[in-house]
């Protein structure tokens, strides 16, 4: 193409400077790299809020028609292990934060623990969730060939003296919709859980061979995201599962 | 017919020794690339084998069809060849067609970037789209699936016998390729635009993927999480779409077409974008009311979250939901027909040629209306319920997706041809292939508007004594359709050594594709351009052709 023809290919005035090794050949500057994984990191969790949508809509439409077996069903929920869960995830956001500070600041070590501290406060929530669903499994409360909604029309006397009521018939065999909904949302929210150690793991390997020091972090910076995310769809579980209609 | 192709220019055209094809060599520096023209081919190669095996799909139905007897096969196997058809044209073919292809060759030079923004998600999209294709033929032929490919409950969930588990997550998997497609779009439009290259300078192809992409991105995650729901209903028998234990298929129906309307218009809207560059190029003028197009295309979209329910009119949605997705539903037609008259106002007075892409784009225009206008009978409430569940509506949507999609698909691979591949494709031949594509086209679906009118059900393998003559109109279009499919697949794969060699810019076109060397080198440009001029200006290309000094290769 001929100098003299075309303003259009003409050189963009960038002067050819000394370019980090981590830039990646496609983008202009380095701004401009961070930038666009930035941006795409977002819409990536808005098609995650997305995919969730159908599962809240889900809820929000059961919850309406079926709404003293939702009451039912959340009174079978362990409150404890579900607020020690939020707890242990609301800290491991905190724990993750620190790890993007530490790698922004070119602190090690910092980075290493908060990375093994997020990990461990991880596990422990898988861990609770594990003794959680052992604890459906054994009440009968798994929707399918197992499932027994026995338990709602026969109280037990403690469950009686906590003040709830047996269900008739018809209402108690809709706690299936409701445990469906329980497992299939926090199903779903686990396995983005699962997703999220194995990343966390690759990345502590990395941080330890001293990885994420030399200012390329947005590995770091868009798994935080992903990982509040995560955190941000449990602050919407827990209540809606275990604590909106508990009181009633 | 004036040929453009006998310009100064390109009458000494080589094929450049250094391009994207000939950059590195071997089987792996495809398989690990990262380059975004090399993924278009691989996707191109890709759709074209699930299109023919579609395609033959298709041609087994309008067999048994000749027939009102079900005699070349049994019902239950017509069912799984027309679920089979309908899975793989709409996954496999109509979604990734032209965004995965064109749109990925096109959109990064369009914009005047290097590359797409996430050259590697670029590459995984194209393996998640192979083991989701993977997975379908594995279901396929392991017994095939026969719940149609809109996997209705309780049929998908209770009823069915059949691979819906395989077939549900392949659509999973190549669902999360199309994410990845419309995801690397939209930020590479937002974020990689070159310097001076401002929003209402983008070509509107790149303006019609953008809304396709935010289609694709905030679409299917609820089809996803939808098929995980089937498949978890069918195999542990959770109870969300369960009737027995209190479930509701209905709410199926709802996150089903939430996505699946919109999906429509994944599939239509990056067609009207090439639609709007071959008419713009072959009248020789600006896309007139270029906002209006644009725009058009961002409403199609929006709108298109607003109408799903009109697909349910008979399932027992309440006749207030019938009422006002019916009247949401005619708001789409708006920015459809924007379009329409848009480019047949481009077309007044332009300098109009009949280039292969421009023919297709004619048939496009045409089949599109008649497409569109019908889908305003089936959206008003009354015409609906008479016409849902008969050929009528298969008439229609074969109007838009196959007269509509598929003609612009093949214009603009005919257009993008020569930047491509660096040679041009027979222009007799194709031309030929073209008019035979439009009259097999109407042969084979007019024939059904009449049928469904008359009241053929659709999804049967037999049908009454009286619909067997325009069945047999029919089928017989099918055959000419088939041999209009089939000339564009020999002629182009012979054009790639035989053909005419294009040079830079065969259609003397503005975008910037059309600046730089064909085929592109592997960084597309040599240094990032700055964009001065306007959007299909081509006073402006005038001006450049009077002092342009030859230099090509």
């Amino acid at each position: 193409m001929s100098d003299s023809s075309h303003q259009l290919t003409a050189d963009a005035g960038v002067t050819p400077h000394v370019h980090p090794p981590y830039q990646r050949h496609h983008f202009v500057s380095m701004e401009q790299q961070t930038e666009t994984t930035s941006f795409g990191m977002w819409l990536f969790l808005l098609t995650e809020i997305m995919f969730f949508g159908g599962l809240f809509t889900a809820y929000l439409i059961y919850r309406n028609w079926y709404y003293p077996a939702f009451v039912a069903g959340s009174h079978q929920l362990n409150i404890f292990w579900g607020s020690l869960n939020t707890l242990l995830l609301i800290t491991s956001s905190f724990t993750m934060a620190m790890g993007v500070w530490c790698s922004e600041t070119k602190r090690q070590k910092g980075l290493i623990w908060s990375l093994i501290a997020t990990l461990i406060l991880g596990l422990g929530f898988l861990g609770i969730k594990t003794i959680e669903y052992k604890e459906k499994w054994e009440k009968h409360h798994i929707p399918g060939a197992s499932f027994s909604w026995q338990g709602f029309v026969h109280p037990t006397p403690e469950e009686l003296k906590n003040g709830d009521k047996a269900l008739p018939e018809d209402i108690a065999r809709k706690t299936e919709v409701y445990f469906s909904l329980y497992f299939a949302m926090t199903g779903m929210h686990a396995v983005h859980m699962i997703i999220g150690i194995a990343l966390l793991c690759g990345m502590l390997a990395k941080a330890m061979r001293g990885g994420y020091m030399d200012g390329h972090i947005a590995f770091v910076e868009n798994f935080g995201l992903y990982w509040h995310f995560v955190d941000i769809v449990w602050i919407f579980l827990f209540p809606l599962l275990y604590l909106i209609s508990r009181h009633q | 017919m004036s040929t453009i192709l006998t310009l100064p220019d390109q009458a000494t055209a080589r094929v450049p020794k250094r391009n994207y094809l000939t950059n590195e060599n071997g089987l792996l520096s495809w398989l690990l690339t990262g380059d975004h023209k090399r993924i278009a081919i691989l996707y191109l190669i890709s759709i074209t084998f699930f299109f023919f095996i579609g395609g033959a799909l298709a041609g087994l139905i309008r067999m048994e069809l000749l027939t009102p007897q079900s005699d070349l096969m049994a019902s239950d196997t017509y069912n799984k060849i027309f679920t089979m058809h309908g899975v793989i044209m709409v996954f496999l073919f109509l979604v990734p067609s032209v965004p995965a292809t064109l749109g990925n060759f096109m959109i990064p030079i369009m914009v005047g970037a290097k590359d797409l923004a996430f050259p590697k998600i670029n590459l995984l999209s194209w393996y998640l789209y192979l083991v989701g294709g993977g997975m379908t033929l594995a279901a396929m032929i392991s017994g095939g699936v026969d719940t149609g490919w809109t996997f209705t409950t309780p049929m998908s969930t209770h009823f069915s016998n059949t691979n819906v588990v395989t077939t549900g997550l392949a659509i999973f998997v190549a669902g999360f390729s199309s994410i990845f497609t419309g995801l690397n779009f939209i930020v590479t439009i937002h974020k990689m635009r070159a310097p001076g290259m401002t929003w209402f300078k983008l070509p509107l192809f790149v303006w019609s993927n953008y809304a396709a992409s935010i289609l694709m991105v905030l679409g299917t995650p609820v089809l996803a999480i939808t098929l995980v729901l089937v498949v978890l209903e069918r195999t542990i028998g959770i109870g969300v779409f369960d009737a027995t234990k209190g479930g509701d298929p209905i709410l199926f129906q709802h996150l089903f077409w939430f996505y699946s309307h919109p999906a429509v218009y994944i599939m239509i809207l990056p067609g009207m974008g090439v639609i709007s560059e071959v008419i713009s190029t072959f009248s020789r003028k600006r896309v007139f009311g270029y906002t209006a197009v644009a725009f058009s295309s961002v409403a199609i979209a929006v709108f298109g979250f607003f109408v799903w329910a009109h697909h349910m009119f008979i399932m027992g949605v309440s006749n207030y939901a019938v009422l006002v997705f019916s009247l949401l539903t005619m708001l789409v037609a708006v920015p459809s027909a924007i379009k329409i008259f848009n480019w047949a106002f481009t077309l007044y007075k332009g300098s109009i040629t009949f280039e292969t892409p421009m023919l297709y784009a004619f048939g496009f225009m045409g089949l599109f209306t008649i497409g569109g206008l019908t889908g305003v009978f089936l959206g008003s409430a009354g015409t609906d319920i008479h016409l849902t569940e008969t050929y009528f509506i298969v008439a229609h949507f074969h109007f838009v997706m196959v007269g509509g999609m598929l003609m612009a698909f093949l214009s603009g691979v005919h257009f993008w041809w020569p930047k491509m591949t660096g040679r041009m494709y027979p222009e007799k031949l194709s031309q030929l292939a073209a008019v035979v594509t439009f009259i097999g086209f109407n042969l084979t679906f007019f024939p059904q508007f009449l049928v469904g009118m008359l009241g053929m059900p659709r999804r049967y393998a037999a049908y009454p004594q009286e619909f067997q003559v325009l069945n047999v109109f029919s089928t017989a279009g099918a055959t000419i359709l088939g041999v209009g499919y089939l000339l564009p697949m020999i002629y182009l794969v012979w054009s790639l050594k035989y053909g005419e060699v294009a040079g830079n810019n065969p259609w003397q076109a503005t975008g910037l594709e059309w600046q730089i060397q064909s085929p592109p080198l592997t960084e597309n440009f040599t240094t990032i351009p700055i964009v001065t001029q306007d959007v299909y200006d081509y006073e402006w290309l005038e001006r450049q052709k009077e002092h342009e000094v030859t230099h090509v290769g």
